[in-house]
C-alpha cells in the first residue's frame, strides 16, 4: 500500500451496539459507502447495516478441502500402486477403501487451514499498522466496550467539515478526525 | 465476588428458574476487566507458583523417565509378549479422549447454538491441545526409536520406502496430526480478538509487543467480524467430523485386529462416547478449582456445571451400552474365545480392574447424576470428575491389558505389572499437562471475552429507543 497523507476518516464513538447500528443504517441510507463499524464482539446487524452480506471464506474452504482430498487420494494411489507396491495379505495394490481415511483427514486439514488463513488474508491481516489506532479513544474502547462508526475519506461524499456535522447529527458520544 | 456472597436472584433467572449462564450485573467493561485483570498484572498469585512448582516437578519426572527410556530402550517398561501395548497406549488413548471434550464444547455445541458453552470454550480448547501434546508423545516413545518417527511421514527418503496406507496405525498418524493442527488453529483464531483486547490494555512494553504481534493487528471491523464468524462456523463444522473420526480411527487400531476383546464393531461409537465422557470430567476437574481461585463464579456458573453433568450422564449411558454390548456379544457370538475373554476380564487374575471400571464409570456417576441437587453441588461434581477420570483410565487398561494377557494359546499367556518407569511417565504427563495449563492461565485469555459479551443483555440490538449504556 502506498504511503498516504492527510485524513483517513472521521470516527464516531457510540456507547451501545443499538446506537451504532442505527447510525450505520442511517449513513448507508444517506448514500455512504466507504465506511466501517468497529465493535468489541461480532455484531451481525452492524455488518448488514453497512451493506456487507457475503464473503468468500466458504468458497476458499471448499476449494481447500477438495485440494486436500484430491492430493492425498492421488498420493496414496501413487505410493501404493507405483512407487512402493507392497503385497499386504494378497490385497489389491489399489485398495481404495483403505485410502479413504487419510484422504478424509486431509480434506479437513486443508479446508480448516484454508478457512483460517483465508479469513485472515481476506481481512488484510496480519497488519502491523492501521491509521485507526491513531485515534485516542479507539484503542481504549474498540476492543473493550465502545462501538465505532468510521466514515472514510475515500468516499466521494467525504468533506471534513460537512461530514463531521453529519456524524454529529447521528448523536454519537464523540467524533474525532483520524490521520494516516 | 465468591458465590456465597451472591443473592439467589443473581444466580437464578426468575423467568426460567434455571441458573443463569452469566450472573446478572456484568457489563462489557466488567467482563474485560475481570479477564484482562487476571493476565495483565505484574502480581502472580502465590498459589500459582505453588501449583507450578508441583506441576513442574511432575514434568521433570517425565523428563527423567523419558531420558532413561531413550538411553535404555523400552525394556525399562513392563511391555513384553503377550502384553506389548502397556501404559503407553493406555495413556495415549486416555489423553486423546480427554482432548475430545474440548473440541465438543468449542465446535459441536457451537453448531447447536448452545450459548452457555461460550465462557468455558477457551480453556476447554486449551485442555484439548495440552492433552493432545501428552497423547501424541506416547506412540512416539513407544516405538522404541522415536528419532526414526519421521519414517511414518510420507516424505521422500533416500531409502526409497513409503508408508503403508492400509494400516490403521498409519491412519492414526494422519488423524492425530490433523487433529492437533486443527485444534491449534481453532484455538488461536478464537483467541485473536481477545489478544487484541490485551494489546490495547497492556501497560508493559513487553506485553504490548507480545500481544500486539499475536493479535495480528485485529481492530474489530464489522467486515472482519463477519468473515471471522464464517470461518469459526466452518472450522466448527470441520472439527465435528474430525473429532468423531479421530477416536474412531484410534478404535480401529484395536478393532481391526483379530484379538477377542478388540475385534468388535461397537468400538468406534463407544470410544467416541467414552472420550467425551472422560473429557467433560477433565473440564470439570479444571474448571471447578479455576473458577474458585480466580473468582469467576459470575462467568462459569452452576449452569455450566449442571449442563456438563447432563452431558456426562448421556455419554455415560452410551458407554454403559458399549460395556453391555461387549458382554452380550461375548455370549451371542457363541465364540469360545470371546466368552473366555469376557469371563477372564471379569473374574480372571486382573478382574479387579474391570470392577474398578464398573464402579467408577457406571455405579457412582450414573446413579447420582440424575439429581439436580448433586449436579449443582460443586464439591460433589469435583469428586465425580475425579471418579470418572479414574474409571476411564481403567477402561483403557481393561481393553489393552485384559484382552492381551490371555489370548488364544494358554502356552503364551502372561501377565502385566507396570514398572516404576511406567508410573513415572504417566505421572510425568500429568505434570506436563498441568504446567502447560498453568502457563496458559497466566499469559492468555482463559475465557473468551468477545463470546461472553454476546451473551450480555446490553448486546441486544434495540430498534428504536436509545439503549442504556453498557448493560
Amino acid at each position: 500500500m502506498p504511503a498516504r497523507e492527510g485524513t483517513y476518516g472521521l470516527l464516531a464513538e457510540f456507547d451501545t451496539p443499538s446506537d451504532l447500528v442505527r447510525a450505520a443504517r442511517q449513513a448507508r441510507q444517506d448514500g455512504w459507502r466507504r465506511m466501517d463499524c468497529y465493535t468489541p464482539y461480532p455484531v451481525e446487524e452492524a455488518a448488514e447495516a453497512i451493506g456487507f452480506h457475503r464473503n468468500k471464506v466458504p468458497l476458499l474452504t471448499l476449494v481447500g478441502g477438495l485440494m486436500g482430498l484430491t492430493a492425498m487420494f492421488l498420493f496414496e494411489t501413487w505410493v501404493s500402486v507405483w512407487a512402493y507396491p507392497l503385497n499386504i495379505a494378497g490385497r489389491p495394490l489399489y485398495s481404495w477403501p483403505a485410502f479413504i481415511v487419510p484422504a478424509y483427514e486431509w480434506t479437513i486439514l486443508f479446508a480448516g487451514l484454508s478457512a483460517a488463513f483465508g479469513m485472515f488474508a481476506l481481512n488484510g491481516l496480519p497488519a502491523l499498522y492501521h491509521p485507526l489506532f491513531n485515534a485516542p479513544n479507539f484503542r481504549d474502547g474498540a476492543t473493550n466496550d465502545k462501538f465505532f462508526l468510521c466514515l472514510e475519506a475515500l468516499d466521494p461524499k467525504f468533506d471534513l467539515v460537512e461530514s463531521r456535522a453529519y456524524l454529529l447529527s447521528l448523536q454519537p458520544v464523540s467524533v474525532v478526525e483520524v490521520a494516516y | 465476588m465468591p458465590t456465597s456472597e451472591l443473592k439467589p436472584s443473581d444466580r437464578i433467572d426468575p423467568a426460567t428458574g434455571e441458573y443463569r449462564v452469566v450472573a446478572s450485573g456484568e457489563t462489557f467493561k466488567s467482563v474485560t476487566e475481570k479477564i484482562a485483570g487476571i493476565v495483565l498484572t505484574p502480581h502472580t498469585p502465590m498459589g500459582w507458583f505453588a501449583l507450578f512448582t508441583v506441576a513442574g516437578g511432575g514434568a521433570t519426572v517425565l523428563m527423567v523417565a523419558v531420558t532413561w527410556l531413550f538411553l535404555k530402550g523400552v525394556g525399562i517398561w513392563a511391555i513384553t509378549q503377550p502384553v506389548a501395548w502397556g501404559f503407553a497406549i493406555i495413556n495415549f488413548v486416555w489423553w486423546i479422549g480427554i482432548g475430545h471434550a474440548g473440541t465438543l464444547i468449542s465446535a459441536i455445541l457451537l453448531l447447536f447454538k448452545q450459548g452457555w458453552r461460550n465462557s468455558i470454550s477457551r480453556f476447554a480448547e486449551a485442555m484439548t491441545i495440552f492433552a493432545v501434546v501428552c497423547a501424541g508423545m506416547f506412540p512416539l516413545i513407544h516405538t522404541g526409536r522415536p528419532w526414526l518417527a519421521y519414517w511414518m511421514l510420507p516424505v521422500p527418503l533416500t531409502m526409497n520406502i513409503w508408508p503403508q496406507f492400509r494400516s490403521p496405525l498409519m491412519w492414526d498418524v494422519f488423524a492425530v496430526s490433523t487433529y492437533a493442527t486443527i485444534s491449534v488453529v481453532f484455538w488461536y483464531v478464537g483467541m485473536v480478538p481477545d489478544l487484541a483486547t490485551f494489546r490495547d490494555r497492556s501497560k508493559s512494553r513487553l506485553g504490548q509487543y507480545f500481544y500486539g504481534l499475536m493479535s495480528l493487528g485485529w481492530r474489530g471491523s464489522a467486515r472482519h467480524w463477519m468473515r471471522y464468524e464464517t470461518a469459526a462456523l466452518l472450522l466448527s463444522g470441520l472439527a465435528t467430523p474430525l473429532v468423531l473420526s479421530v477416536h474412531t480411527v484410534i478404535s480401529f487400531d484395536f478393532a481391526v485386529a483379530v484379538l477377542p476383546g478388540w475385534h468388535t464393531t461397537i468400538f468406534p461409537p463407544y470410544f467416541v462416547a467414552g472420550a467425551i465422557y472422560s473429557g467433560f470430567a477433565m473440564v470439570l476437574t479444571l474448571a471447578i478449582p479455576l473458577r474458585k481461585f480466580y473468582h469467576l463464579e459470575h462467568l462459569v456458573t452452576e449452569r455450566h456445571i449442571d449442563n456438563m453433568g447432563k452431558v456426562m450422564l448421556a455419554t455415560g449411558f452410551i458407554v454403559a451400552y458399549g460395556y453391555g454390548m461387549e458382554v452380550f456379544m461375548a455370549w451371542y457370538s457363541a465364540s469360545h474365545w470371546e466368552a473366555f475373554m469376557m469371563w477372564n476380564r471379569m473374574f480372571g487374575p486382573m478382574g479387579w480392574s474391570y470392577w474398578v471400571l464398573v464402579t467408577c464409570n457406571l455405579a457412582i456417576p450414573l446413579t447420582t447424576l440424575w439429581s439436580r441437587k448433586l449436579r449443582t453441588s460443586i464439591p460433589y461434581m469435583f469428586f465425580i470428575s475425579i471418579v470418572v477420570n479414574t474409571g476411564m483410565w481403567f477402561e483403557r487398561f481393561v481393553i489393552v491389558v485384559t484382552s492381551l494377557y490371555r489370548d488364544f494359546l494358554p502356552s503364551s499367556w502372561g501377565t502385566y505389572r507396570a514398572t516404576k518407569w511406567d508410573y513415572m511417565t504417566f505421572v510425568g504427563t500429568l505434570g506436563l499437562f498441568t504446567s502447560l495449563f498453568l502457563l496458559f492461565v497466566r499469559f492468555l485469555p482463559m475465557i473468551p471475552m468477545n463470546e461472553v459479551k454476546i451473551l450480555l443483555p446490553g448486546a441486544k440490538i434495540m430498534p428504536k429507543a436509545k439503549a442504556e449504556a453498557g448493560d
